[in-house]
């Protein structure tokens, strides 16, 4: 299968973005754990998951998964304010901090593949989803552990057939989920 | 005289950590209002004047450079500051920004040193 990005490069950009978005925006230090790749990935039984999707000469997806207690650590740490449940400033942090990763990844990539664009974030609350794309394309999986809790930022991409033939305007897809 | 700002972005954590800034940032601050994207900002504008608008790009409905286009285009507020906070680094989309009017550009994620900065020389 053609890689868009070496797997080392797009694991560094992956990781860089990572640990500066929880560094400069939440002044936490996330510990990277060896990143691995899958074709039909397990289901996801963290309890959030968040998907944004690229779209360009190269298309796919960007996920971002943790647990119920990491998404209200990660709006405690944004909104300056204690959140023990799931609600609306747990599902717009977990959101934002997707947005802010994928973006910063996003930006790297188009150096390499050109121009892209980016979905809003959307974020699911729930277990066992089971994520995949129509192709069975690779994912990139990319973990990293914060006090204990498992993080992981997950990314797909493919080349967009529909682009280089110019039917369809390219416009950012989502997994299945 | 104190100057209005309006912040706008499609998340309630970065309007609120903005705010944050603006409070503790030695500025001359007056009222801050908020607007999740371009179509709530317009709304926002249509009755009132602002010295500074805060804005991200990536939004629904209205994004920050359609905002942006709006903004210059109208009489009443083609004059206002207005500093793009985003996720999208590339060069192309700060030339886009920059010629479409942005008098400065802030990549998230930031400090608040960086925003500070930025609005000093804005301001």
């Amino acid at each position: 299968m053609e890689e868009p990005v070496a797997q080392d490069r797009l694991v560094g950009f992956i990781r860089e973005a990572s640990s500066g978005v929880f560094q400069t925006m939440l002044g936490l230090e996330l510990k990277p754990l060896a990143d691995y790749t899958e074709i039909d990935p397990a289901p996801t039984n963290a309890g959030i998951l968040s998907l944004v999707g690229f779209a360009g000469l190269w298309a796919g997806t960007g996920a971002f998964i943790c647990s119920v207690k990491m998404a209200c650590r990660i709006a405690d740490a944004l909104f300056l304010s204690e959140h023990d449940s799931v609600e609306e400033e747990v599902l717009d942090a977990v959101g934002e901090m997707t947005n802010m990763i994928l973006g910063n990844v996003k930006t790297e990539l188009e150096e390499i593949l050109g121009p892209m664009a980016l979905s809003i974030p959307t974020v699911l609350y729930g277990r066992d989803f089971i994520k995949r794309n129509q192709g069975k394309h690779e994912w990139t999986v990319v973990p990293f552990d914060f006090e204990g809790e498992r993080i992981e930022v997950q990314v797909c991409l493919s080349r967009n057939q529909q682009n280089e033939h110019g039917r369809h305007a390219a416009k950012p897809h989502l997994a299945g989920v | 005289m104190p100057v209005d700002i309006l912040i706008v972005d499609d998340s309630a954590a970065i309007r609120k950590i903005l705010q944050r800034v603006l409070r503790q940032a030695e500025l001359n601050v007056g009222e801050v209002i908020e607007a999740g994207d371009g179509v709530e900002a317009l709304a926002a504008l249509k009755n009132r004047k602002v010295g500074l608008i805060l804005s991200d790009i990536n939004m629904p409905n209205m994004d920050g450079l359609q905002l942006l286009t709006q903004i210059r285009g109208s009489q009443e507020h083609k004059d206002v500051p207005v500093l793009m906070i985003t996720t999208e680094g590339s060069q192309n989309r700060v030339l886009e920004a920059v010629s479409l009017g942005a008098s400065g550009y802030v990549r998230k994620p930031f400090t608040a040193d960086q925003i500070k900065e930025k609005l000093t020389g804005i301001l």
